[in-house]
């Protein structure tokens, strides 16, 4: 795995700017159902947030909110205490549970999101390589990215999504699909990326992932934040019934 | 029955022989249609990659109007063109007329519909699966429309090819805007309906071969666009 920070910018970017993150009383309403109460969140810059909960608990649509792609019933969010803005929405990126890949090839897929920054063709094909180089997919830059097995293509979003340079990068079940070796590379990197500066955000349902990685744990349970404490306190003394009994392996619905 | 074969011999030397007339007719068909789908597409890609991704009201009327046109009658195409460019029409002075330019015009009115709609159809689709990545990459307009088209082409490539078949063998408008005046206007269509009313089979049935023989290449072109891109997985 190489070192993302060779990758970024010569001038360092201020580094916390659109942070934290805060949403205030989120409410999504969608088909006749709260899927999202009343949430209240702040998430600060800099620590691993994991974002935990059980199928169905409104991970997914909460990480969408949160990125912009939805607009909440009620309720904001707010980067740095202002609503989103295009300097917001071009500091952040975010990696699908399902990938969207684009159907061209893999180095292709990572060309076109560099295509923000101003670059001549080959420096940008220089850089989309090198990112092909941290998935680990060098050998794979022609190769459409349809084409390219599950894990290879949640490794190639990633890696797209670190292209942009995140401030915040907003990953949803990013190894759901992956082997264990496959899966503990996407952990170095996203450690690498966040000791560069880079905000995490995290939606699994791996406990032992959460374990790994958490700096601070967001608990959603039926649409609700169950609870939102340091990831130490997460796991010795969680308060609440719902993760309690996620922690311990029971079913949670 | 030995009338027939002879007809059909006769056809098939007239091809063989590469007779003038003939391949001025076949040349002048391919530069009207062709001309005709590249105008389609020049304005029928947009136009469906624009009703595929914005939304205003009336979008749903605009596509259900533009998907009828899809079976637009190419006698009315081509009366409604005579209106517009006959010597009392708005576009009389142009002068155009039973010209391959009036024709041209015809058959773009018939092949945009066609072009757009399904074009609309392709990006729509491809939209669906892009519109969330596009969003959260925070894209403008012409670069999600670029990105579409450029992702779509096989897909587009195949709504053109069926603007070529729908161009090449209609005979209605090409009929009424171009007079099928020989050496200047005549067409493979309008020279079969010709031929085949005066009882001159021979040149007839060549140029039906060759329509046929368009036509099936046209279908074979679209099948290997299909394959082709579905090898890729691009489509
Ligand atoms: N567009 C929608 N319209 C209606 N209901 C929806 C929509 N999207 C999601 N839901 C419902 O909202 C709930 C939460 O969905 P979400 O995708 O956020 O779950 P999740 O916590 O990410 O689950 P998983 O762990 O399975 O990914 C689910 O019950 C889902 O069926
Ligand atoms: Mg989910």
């Amino acid at each position: 795995m190489l070192n993302p920070q060779k990758l970024s910018d010569p001038e360092p970017d201020p580094r916390g700017a659109i942070l934290p993150l805060t949403a205030h009383e989120i409410t999504l309403r969608l088909a006749n159902e709260d899927l999202l109460h009343e949430i209240d969140l702040v998430i600060e810059a800099r620590s691993r947030t994991i974002i935990l909960g059980p199928n169905g608990a409104g991970k997914s649509l909460l990480l969408r909110v949160l990125h912009g792609l939805k607009a909440p019933t009620s309720g904001e969010v707010l980067w740095a205490g202002a609503p989103l803005d295009s300097v917001a929405r071009a500091r952040q990126a975010m990696v699908f549970q399902r990938p969207v890949l684009l159907r061209r090839s893999a180095l292709a897929n990572i060309t076109f999101v560099l295509h923000r920054a101003k670059l001549s063709r080959q420096d940008r094909e220089a850089r989309a390589r090198a990112y092909l180089e941290m998935a680990e997919l060098e050998h794979r830059a022609q190769t459409p990215a349809r084409l390219l097995s599950g894990g290879e293509q949640q490794r190639l979003a990633i890696v797209r999504a670190l292209a942009l340079n995140p401030e915040i990068l907003f990953l949803d079940e990013p190894t759901a699909s992956l082997d264990p070796a496959a899966t503990l590379a996407i952990e170095q990197l996203i450690d690498t990326v966040h000791n560069g500066g880079t905000k995490i955000v995290l939606v699994t349902h791996d406990i032992g992932q959460a374990r790994r990685l958490a700096d601070d744990v967001i608990f959603l349970h039926r649409g609700r934040v169950a609870e939102h404490s340091q990831a130490d306190v997460f796991f010795a003394q969680p308060t609440s019934a719902a993760a309690r009994a996620f922690l311990a392996g029971q079913i949670v619905t | 029955m030995s009338d027939d074969s002879s007809v059909l011999s006769l056809a098939l030397r007239l091809l063989a022989t590469g007779d003038d007339n003939l391949y001025a007719i076949i040349g002048l068909s391919m530069r009207v249609s062709l001309a005709a789908v590249g105008l389609g597409c020049l304005l029928g890609i947009p136009l469906g990659a624009a009703l595929a991704v914005l939304r205003f009201p009336g979008r749903t009327v605009v596509t259900a109007l533009l998907n009828s046109f899809m079976g637009l009658p190419p006698v009315v195409v081509g009366l409604l063109i005579y209106l517009l460019l006959s010597r009392s029409g708005p576009l009389g002075f142009l002068g155009l007329l039973y010209t391959p330019s009036a024709m041209i015009i015809a058959q773009t009115l018939l092949v945009t519909p066609i072009v757009a709609a399904l074009s609309r159809q392709t990006i729509a689709d491809l939209n669906d699966e892009y519109a969330e990545l596009f969003r959260s990459l925070d894209l403008g307009l012409a670069a999600r429309l670029g990105a579409l088209i450029r992702d779509g082409r096989y897909s587009l490539m195949t709504a053109a090819l069926a603007g070529f078949g729908r161009a090449i063998a209609e005979v209605g408008a090409v009929m009424i805007v171009g007079g099928n005046i020989a050496g200047a206007t005549r067409v493979m269509t309008t020279a079969i309906a010709l031929e085949t009313s005066k009882g001159e089979l021979a040149l007839a049935i060549a140029l039906g071969l060759i329509l046929i023989a368009l036509a099936m290449a046209v279908n074979l072109m679209v099948l290997g666009l299909n394959n082709f891109a579905q090898r890729r997985a691009y489509a």
